[in-house]
Formats: structure tokens, sequence, C-alpha cells
């Protein structure tokens, strides 16, 4: 026996063996954690998924490929004007990097070859923070203000934490970058706001398919409401068209593919979902096997999807099972969760920002841990810190961070992130 | 000819990997194939996204796949 080699498979089957057999099953609280979790799991799947998560996908496919890196790009190199690169590279980050592993190679380049420290460290605290996807789910599940406020505060703290950096370490020299940026090609570019259009309809599509049912029985959101689906049709209508004038698709394959959809539209009009998946059904159909921007299109909405489907599933599972669904327990009692980061003390707020920023969260899962925890009695404050330190920092990040821009630089920036985050939520959790 | 994948370790660096070496196979030329993962080197090389392809010296795409056809058309 080659014991050097069998330890390994022996303590994997002992140490399953003894999980089961200590299993908690048959412990109230285990039992109902692992209701919850499955309680969870069914409410995003049929709550959230096919109507938010499937378009957001196919907007962050379509801002991958349609949205040009090079003109973002010329803003943060070297030769930029620096006041404007700060901006530039607060926003940029909805639309530079959709992935969290494309951040830290930006980061380094911004830093090394281009506009330096400032706008690099404000692109890597905002960067993650405001990718296109956590937005939508965090307004969609958490609420529209919370969804606002972590935005802009990205945005707004990211310049500040940008600028401190740069004059905190202003004495010391940085090589010059010696080697030319190299930037990726220019692509065939369309008018600017036939682009802009074009997101246009596949975000209205993405609101009023998900148009919330207001308090009141009357007036204008009401009225939106009852119509949210025309509204949403109106929008895949002026995306057809679009899609067929100047993305190049053939009228008769756009017209084949948008049958089905009318005709359920109208078939089973009470069950609008149906007609809407086979849109999304009808679509994909069409542009999968091209060879053009629009297979690009689908196979990079795609890919986002393989990514983050899993990910999503595996938080949401974890979310339910120590916290629950709101208003309801997990593993973990309340009590815990309210004396840590109740109320909106500025213990609290740090608190949160604090563990957020160690803490590692794989893309989105923030969204139901935080929904789970607000269910248990985390203030609205210490939320927002949460959600502002939490997805841009973990210990795992913070070590590469480390080998781009040195120890001193990083530990100064972990702590500028903690302190704006507390900040923020302790200012969010005074207003709201 | 020399040749370097930049990227982290990703889905889409390994996909770009493959997709070389599959390139590198079927137009049967040689090459060094080697792939950079390290930040401050992609740095180096002007790279600002990854993945990024680098075929002696030259960087000929920069923060997508490249399709298939498009390499072999640059190491033939």
């Amino acid at each position: 026996m080659e014991w050097k080699r069998e330890w390994k498979p022996l303590a994997a089957i002992v140490t399953v063996f003894v999980s089961c057999y200590y299993l908690p099953i048959g412990y109230d609280r285990f039992d109902n954690a692992l209701s919850e979790a499955l309680h969870l799991v069914k409410w995003y799947a049929r709550e959230h998924v096919l109507l938010c998560l499937v378009p957001a996908f196919f907007i962050a496919g379509a801002i991958a490929v349609f949205v040009s890196q090079a003109s973002i790009l010329k803003y943060l190199g070297a030769t930029a004007n620096k006041v404007i690169a700060y901006g530039v590279a607060s926003i940029s980050g909805t639309v530079l990097a959709v992935c969290s592993c494309t951040i830290l190679p930006l980061f380094a380049g911004i830093y090394k070859m281009g506009a330096g420290l400032g706008p690099a460290t404000a692109f890597l605290y905002a960067g993650p923070a405001i990718n296109i996807l956590a937005i939508i789910l965090t307004a969609r599940i958490l609420g529209p203000e919370i969804g606002f406020a972590r935005a802009f505060g990205a945005i707004f703290f990211s310049i500040i934490i940008g600028l401190l950096m740069h004059f905190i370490f202003l004495r010391e020299e940085r090589e010059k970058a010696a080697v030319q940026a190299a930037m990726p090609e220019e692509e065939v570019t369309r008018p600017l706001w036939q682009n802009a259009l074009y997101f246009f309809t596949m975000i209205g599509i993405l609101v009023f398919a998900n148009w919330g049912s207001p308090e009141e029985q009357t007036g204008l959101w009401h009225l939106i409401y009852n119509n949210k689906w025309l509204i949403a049709s109106l929008f895949a209508i002026a995306l057809s068209i679009i899609l067929m004038s100047w993305y190049n698709l053939p009228k008769w394959q756009v017209i084949f593919a948008a049958t089905p959809s009318v005709v359920l539209a109208f078939a089973v009009g009470n069950h609008p979902t149906i007609a809407f998946v086979a849109a999304v059904i009808g679509l994909s159909v069409l542009i999968s096997r091209r060879e053009d921007e629009t297979g690009e299109w689908f196979r990079e909405s795609w890919g986002f999807a393989k990514q983050i489907l899993p990910l999503l599933l595996f938080g949401v599972l974890v979310a339910g099972i120590l916290l629950g669904r709101p208003g309801n327990e997990g593993l973990v009692p309340s009590e815990w969760v309210s004396r840590a980061v109740g109320g909106n003390s500025l213990l609290a707020n740090f608190a949160a920002s604090f563990a957020g920023a160690f803490m590692y969260f794989a893309t989105l899962t923030e969204v139901p841990i935080l929904q789970g925890l607000i269910g248990n009695g985390m203030g609205k404050g210490p939320a927002l810190a949460l959600l502002l330190a939490g997805p841009a920092l973990s210990l795992p990040n913070m070590l590469v961070i480390r080998t781009i821009m040195g120890t001193k630089k990083t530990i100064v920036f972990v702590a500028l992130v903690i302190i704006m985050a507390t900040i923020s939520g302790y200012l969010y959790g005074m207003f709201y | 000819m020399d040749i370097k994948i930049c990227g982290p370790g990703c889905t889409k660096c390994h996909e770009a990997e493959r997709l070389v070496k599959e390139a590198v196979e079927e137009a049967k030329v040689k090459a060094t194939i080697e792939k950079v993962t390290d930040f401050n080197a992609i740095a180096g090389y002007g790279v600002f996204s990854t993945p990024a392809v680098i075929i002696d010296g030259q960087v000929k795409c920069v923060g997508k796949v490249p399709s298939k056809k498009d390499i072999l058309e640059w190491i033939r």
C-alpha cells in the first residue's frame, strides 16, 4: 500500500463519513435552514432569472462587443488629461469590465503604462462595484435606492480614493513607461447614436418587464405597471427593427424568429413570461450561429451566463442556509446580525465594511447574501457599506494587488476603501 | 516564431491559449508558445486588457479571444 498517495482518498472518505454520521438533520434550526435555502433558490428562479438576469446577460454581452474599449482607454492613457482621467476611470467600470478578472490587468496597465496611480486606483475601486450586472440585480432585489446609492457611492468615492492615493504617494518616483501602450484595433464604427438606441431598447425591455407593482392603485406608476408588457413589447419591436436596419440581420429571419413570441403573446396573454421566453429563444436561434458581431454578442452573453449562473446559485444557497429568506432565519440567529450590524452606528458600518473588504464575494453573490442580512436585521447603512467594500476587495484580491503596487500602497488603499465605505454607509443610513 | 498569450488564468485566456495551440498545429509552424500570467509583465508589454496575443513582439490582439481564422492569418 502506497500510503504516501493513498492517505488522500482515505482522508476524503473519512471526512465525508464523519460529516454524514454527525449530520445535523433533525435539529429544527438545521432543517429549517435547509428548507429556507431551497425556498430561496426557487424564489430566485421564479422571480429573477428569466425576466431580469437573461436580459442583463444580453446587455452585458452587448457592452463587451459594441462598446469600444479603445475609445475609453484613450482617456486613461499616459498622455491623457489627468483630471478627466479620474472621472472616466470611475465610471468606465460599467463598460470596461464586466468580468472581474478583467479589472486587474486594466488596473496594472493604467497604473504602469497609463494615467498613473490615482486614476488606476479609482478604477480598481469603482470597477467591480459598478459592474452592470451587479447594479441591475442590486436594484431589482435590494431596491432601486440602494442600487443607485451603490453606483453613486462607488463612483464618487473612487475619485476621492484615487486623489488621496495620488497625493499620499506624490513624492514617490514611478518608472516612466518605456513601452507604448498597445491599443486594441478600432472596430467597425457604427454611429454612436445607433449603438445608444440599441442599448436603450434592451434597457427598456429590462426595466418595463420588471416594473414592480406600486402601493397605490392610481397614478402614473400604477398606469405604467398595468401596461408594462405592452411597453416592453414596443421596445422589443424597436429592437427587432434596429437589428434588421443597422446590425445586418436578414429581415425575414428576424420576423420568423419573432413570430412564435407574438403568437404566444396573444394566445397566452395572461402569462406574458411565456412570450418573453419565446422571444429570447428566437433571438438566440437567430444570432448564435452567426460569425459577425451579433454572433459575438451571443457568445459573450452566453459566456456570462455560464460563468455567473453557477456562482449565483451557490451564493443563493449559502445565503439561504445561513440567513434564510427575508423575514425568516437560517443557521445564524437574527440577534447576532442585528447586534453586529443593526441600526446605523459608526461601529456597525465599520464592521460591515471591514468584513466586506476581506470576505470574498463571487460576482453577484453579494446580492442574495445582503438580502439575507437585511432580512435578519442589518441596517441599511451597514448594508451599503458592505456593498461598497465587499465586491471591490477580498483577501486573495489584495494579495494580487500587492504584487502590482506594493504592500504599502495596498494597505493604504484598503484602509481608504474601508473608511469611505463606512462613511458612505453611515450617511446613507442617516437619510434612509 | 515566439507567441505569448497574456492572461491571469480565467476562461477567456485559456480559450485563447487553446486556439493558439490548435492553430499552430494546424499550420505546422514552428513556434514557442508561452503563457504570461504576471500582471506586471503583462502591463510591461503595454497590454491593458486580457486575453492578449503577442507574436514576435507585436501585439496582435488585445482584450478578446481571437478567432482561429485570425490566428492562422497571423502565423502564416
